[in-house]
């Protein structure tokens, strides 16, 4: 697909995309190719990656507390009943 | 989710449509944990939390026959939670803020002395200390920019799946995603590299 050459603002608008493996495979190279002769770029793509990565790698999930729980479903089995009737 | 469980979901969805309370409790079973954490992170508060999920459920009950089948049920249900999670936002902060986050410029970046942080992302996430800042960071987004993150990089939802969760476009789950991203980037090099030149003239 032929397309105008990214300017340095598109660049910097698509490094997520280009992060999540969604671009184009010639926007890719056009980017691997900017950031080649580009060392703040670099860094700020890589500390881009970090913080992604930083997070996909902290969600832990907490168990939903028991008390939460039992009452989630008294509420839901008395207001559930309520609806029915 | 496996061909197996989509039919059991199925079915389930077919009982409670008919108001079978046994067969929606088993619903509510399935996705509660997922539904009560991103409800916590999203509102950062326990008894929110809890208040919010309760109302997610009544309200998935109540409308349960205009499910369908488009999304997973569990999806269905995120969007539902984050609807409710936003009426409380707006109740609370009727101005909510709808300010774009800014993006850099390429000029800003070569000023700033930008440098890469030097450690490994998946073990610097095991230490207390670097969660506690990764969870205040989120907490800084605005709301609407948080929803998004958390959807994508911490539950690990597709874009087509968050913005069927959200209720908007995936165009818009893009811009949001990447403008958080770098809002959060900038609050974690101020702990990680702060030698780096802060954004703002004179910050």
């Amino acid at each position: 697909m032929a397309y105008d050459k990214l300017s340095c603002k598109e660049i910097l608008e698509k490094l997520s995309e280009y992060i999540d493996e969604e671009l184009d495979p010639s926007m890719c190279d056009e980017i691997d190719e900017h950031m080649g002769d580009c060392p703040p770029c670099v860094a700020f793509m890589n500390t881009l990656k970090k913080t992604v990565k930083l997070y996909n790698t902290s969600g832990d999930e907490v168990d939903i507390p028991s008390p939460v729980r039992t009452k989630l479903h008294d509420f839901l089995r008395r207001r559930c009943n309520e609806e029915k009737e | 989710m496996s061909s197996e469980s989509r039919l059991e979901e199925n079915e389930l969805i077919r009982r409670a449509k008919k108001g079978e309370f046994a067969a929606f409790e088993e619903l509510v079973n399935m996705t509660e944990g997922k539904i009560y954490n991103h409800l916590l992170r999203l509102v950062n508060n326990p008894s929110d939390a809890e208040e919010l999920l309760q109302e997610t459920y009544l309200s998935a009950y109540k409308n349960i026959s205009s499910f369908k089948g488009n999304s997973t049920f569990s999806t269905w249900i995120y969007r539902i939670a984050t609807n409710h999670a936003f009426m409380l936002f707006r109740k609370r902060k009727p101005e909510l803020p709808i300010d774009e986050l800014p993006l850099p410029t390429h000029e800003e970046l070569k000023r700033r002395e930008i440098r890469d942080w030097d450690f490994d992302p998946a073990d610097a996430a095991q230490s207390g200390e670097v969660r506690e800042i990764l969870s205040e960071a989120i907490g800084e987004l605005p709301e609407n920019y948080r929803a998004v993150v958390l959807l994508r990089d911490i539950e690990g939802f597709s874009t087509a799946e968050a913005a069927e969760a959200l209720g908007i476009n995936e165009g818009a789950v893009k811009t949001r995603l990447h403008r958080a991203r770098i809002f959060l980037r900038e609050i974690l090099s101020s702990h990680f590299a702060p030698e780096e030149l802060a954004a703002m003239e004179g910050k």
